[in-house]
């Protein structure tokens, strides 16, 4: 214990020995982003593909190689980690705790992630490629049909999970056991509440996952038959299992999302979050309806037309808690003292585009409307409007906020300005376009469309590549602030920030709260 | 707002930094790799072309273990060195709460698979609803009936007749596992195996009664005699095997009984087994160790959750697989 005082170890073994949450909240976020980078690459391929009609760069079979393998790490690479990166960092600091409650195991959840992803990301040099199924691997695709690489992906999905649940068990024993005296539930930030939330959206539905994959394993390997209809079993079983972790799983990247910006708005509108109960209840209510609308990925399947409705009306309640929310963000910013710096501006371009794609949800949700737009690029662009201008806006945002209360060093304004609008101007310039091909008719997960579709395509893929851009603007300007931004030591480096973490010193030091704060 | 709030306050143990994590990580990663390349070298694989996957996965398993182990034994000693304050307690015991639960949900998907091919699947293959039409296309002549001892496959003439869309041949079992003789009620090997396993449950609890009072030696009397009620479950549980392969010809290839059957029966005992092992350390570490008191003993309690679990998911195993 005699260094304990004295900060972190020197050398690299620093981060792989680490107990330490703000090292390994560090080393989640560096990985997603570099993740991020590597899904975005992937997608880049995508989109160089569909610049044009018709065949240009890649065949058919490494075009679907590349939408899964997107799809893969930007949701359990990229998104996922992410935010439990800043779960890591923020949520000791916010409930006044000296470190996460489960320390050495936060560091394994962690180093499981990199060998595993490689792992996966190995399975594009392996004999018959990589998994090429799309990142719902939907049986027999990915059974009958798969390329032996299919066995890695399976066991890279099974520790995956661990990584998630012990960070999850993580995560809920240290909001329910390590909160300072005095800071009751209904005083936690509302971050915490999201992950808290998250968390056990986590550990209930990553063994699904984990349940799913091994049945793939077993029809593969062992001459079982869940999802043959030969023996007995049935493919579309696959998805409702796979969509029992799925539907969850949208909202495990979402509700985080959430959190941050509950946390930023109320900072830059200098007024208390409007309605914070309902938030909790709104939160809350979310979680419990995402177990009970899977099978609204499936309307097209055949289900009996009791269970389309079920599922239809199950699937439009949730927007009356997510209504709640955007209302809630809304009235925050009512008459508050606003100012638009870059965590604010990626916040509000947060809640317009989400909203808009959670629009396009509700038109989604409609069984027979669906029956349209199912698996064509109207589903993509709904999707890409929740996770990247929902979940990436937001974390990025998150970056821009904390980033100096971590480093004590300010990030450049202009730089972080230019960002976002570059950001958004790409983002919508590439998914917006794709509501209209969809509802036209171009299918999802094809690499050639019909000559109709080029303008718009066109579009799609410039928006991508400019939105791409910008991220290489981001991954800049925070190496610079890191290196030689302006150093601030105001524990507030926001006027309007509110919170435990902007009572601490600005840089924060390396061990926080050792001795709980009072909390009134 | 930094200040101390309680003089009082205990110390909550973060440990400096620790070299498990990194192991754990290679031993896992390692075993995996080494699992995978099996399982497709059975599969895709030359069978003449010799490879190094066994070696990778027994290596890494044995790495995986011997860092658990020594994981364990570094949270004991701390524990026993007097680091853990009553507040980190909590933390194991909620990690231990909520790894159950998620256990539960793991069971969940092969129950909820069982109820799903059961009450819908085989009906429709059958014909039933919207069904119909799948019935005269493709598996005509198929009935349903629950256990499913002829497949959709075999109904239309095997898989010479309906070579694609599965991985093989499903050739059903001629005898199931459900309870078949009453003159012969003894020699079925489920009941015998829910006596044993509720009773294991109940000798677990008597243990955990003592270490209550503070006898060490009835706790380890009752603690010795649910390990051994649990060796002997899993003994019963290969007999049923050997029987189901052996004699009944139920195989992992029956279709989809055969599937959910070995899945059900086979997670589970598989956690049995990992309860045992719990259970059979924290025998040792009280027996030879002279650990656990009245008042600090969450290594064997922790066991026992899991051990009440592993009973509770047998009793809606023997409920759902062997008597509906």
């Amino acid at each position: 214990m005699g260094d304990h005082h004295h900060g972190p170890a020197k050398g690299f073994g620093r981060w792989l020995f680490t107990t330490n949450h703000k090292d390994i909240g560090t080393m989640y976020l560096w990985f997603s982003f570099a993740m991020f980078i590597l899904g975005g690459f992937f997608a880049m391929v995508i989109r160089a593909e569909l610049f044009q009609p018709g065949m240009q760069l890649i065949d058919p079979a490494f075009f679907n190689q590349m939408t899964t393998l997107h799809g893969l790490i930007m949701v359990f690479g990229a998104i996922m980690p992410s935010f439990v990166g800043l779960a890591n960092w923020l949520i000791p600091m916010m409930i006044g705790a000296p470190d996460m409650a489960l320390p050495r195991m936060n560091n394994w959840s962690f180093w499981i992630l990199p060998p595993t992803f490689l792992l996966l990301a190995s399975t594009l040099f392996m004999e018959g490629g990589a998994p090429a199924f799309g990142w719902t691997f939907y049986a027999p695709l990915s059974t009958t049909y798969a390329p032996p690489s299919v066995t890695f992906f399976i066991f890279s999905v099974h520790v995956l999970g661990l990584s998630s649940i012990m960070g999850s068990i993580n995560i809920i024993a240290t909001v329910m056991n390590m909160r300072a005296p005095g800071m009751t539930y209904m005083k936690m930030p509302l971050f915490v509440w999201t992950w808290l939330i998250t968390a056990f959206l986590l550990v209930a539905v990553m063994p699904v996952l984990a349940g799913a994959v091994t049945m793939m394993l077993m029809d593969i390997h062992f001459g079982t038959s869940f999802f043959s209809a030969a023996g007995g079993g049935d493919p579309v079983l696959f998805q409702h299992v796979f969509w029992f972790f799925g539907h969850p799983e949208v909202y495990i990247i979402i509700l985080p999302a959430f959190g941050v910006v509950s946390q930023i708005i109320p900072a830059f509108s200098r007024k208390p979050l409007f309605g914070y109960d309902s938030m909790v209840y709104a939160t809350a209510s979310i979680a419990f309806l995402s177990f009970i609308v899977w099978a609204h990925h499936m309307y097209t399947v055949g289900m009996p037309v009791a269970g389309e409705l079920f599922f239809m009306y199950a699937t439009m309640l949730i927007a009356v808690p997510t209504g709640v929310k955007v209302f809630n963000w809304i009235s925050t910013m009512w008459r508050g003292a606003m100012t638009f710096e870059t965590p604010m501006l990626f916040s509000i371009g947060f809640l317009v585009l989400f909203t808009l794609g959670g629009f396009t949800g509700l038109m989604l949700s409609i069984a027979p409307a669906d029956f349209q737009y199912h698996d064509s690029y109207f589903v993509v662009a709904h999707f890409h409007y929740v996770m990247v201008a929902g979940a990436v806006f937001s974390m990025t945002a998150a970056i821009y906020f904390w980033l100096p209360k971590w480093c004590g060093r300010m990030y450049n304004e202009t730089m972080g300005k230019t960002h976002f609008w570059i950001s958004f101007i790409g983002f919508n310039l590439t998914f917006f376009p794709q509501h209209f091909v969809g509802l036209a008719g171009m299918p999802r997960r094809i690499p050639d469309y019909a000559l109709q579709f080029a303008d718009f395509n066109m579009m799609s893929s410039i928006g991508a590549f400019i939105y791409g851009a910008s991220q290489i603007l981001f991954l800049y300007n925070v190496i610079a602030t890191i290196v030689a931004g302006e150093p601030t030591s105001e524990e507030k480096v926001w006027d309007g920030a509110e919170g435990l973490e902007w009572t601490l010193p600005t840089p924060a030091p390396y061990h926080t709260f050792e001795t709980p704060p009072a909390v009134k | 707002m930094t200040s101390q709030a309680s003089t009082e306050y205990e110390k909550y143990y973060v440990p400096e930094k620790s070299r498990l994590a990194i192991c754990a990580t290679a031993g896992l990663i390692l075993s995996i790799f080494g699992a995978a390349s099996i399982m497709n070298d059975m599969t895709f694989g030359d069978p003449e072309e010799s490879t190094y996957s066994w070696s990778i996965f027994l290596v890494g398993l044995f790495f995986f273990m011997a860092t658990l182990f020594s994981w364990f034994k570094i949270a004991i000693d701390e524990n026993i060195a007097g680091l853990n304050s009553a507040q980190l307690k909590k933390s194991y015991v909620l990690g231990m709460f909520w790894f159950i639960f998620s256990e539960v949900m793991f069971f969940f998907v092969f129950f909820a698979t069982l109820y799903y091919v059961r009450s819908l699947v085989g009906p429709w293959l059958a014909g039933d609803g919207e069904g119909g039409r799948m019935n005269y296309l493709l598996w005509e002549g198929f009935e349903y009936a629950w256990p499913m001892m002829e497949t959709p496959q075999e109904a239309v003439g095997g898989a010479a007749v309906q070579p694609i869309a599965n991985n093989g041949a499903f050739t059903s079992a001629h005898t199931s596992m459900a309870f078949a003789d009453a003159h012969a009620w003894y020699a079925w090997l489920p009941m015998w195996n829910t006596a044993v396993l509720l009773t294991s449950s109940l000798t677990c609890h008597f243990a955990h009664t003592n270490i209550l009072k503070g006898d060490r030696s009835k706790f380890n009397r009752w603690l010795g005699i649910t390990v051994a009620l649990g060796m002997f479950f899993l003994y019963l549980q290969f007999m049923e095997y050997y029987e189901a392969y052996e004699l009944f010809g139920l195989t992992l290839n029956s279709g989809i009984y055969g599937s959910t059957f070995f899945m059900l029966t086979g997670f589970h005992g598989f956690h049995v087994f990992m309860g045992m092992t719990m259970l059979l350390i924290q025998l040792l570490r009280s027996v030879i160790g002279k650990q656990f008191t009245a008042e600090d003993h969450f290594g064997f309690e922790a066991s026992s959750w899991y051990w009440h679990f592993v009973d509770v998911v047998w009793v809606f195993l023997f409920l759902f697989v062997y008597i509906l």
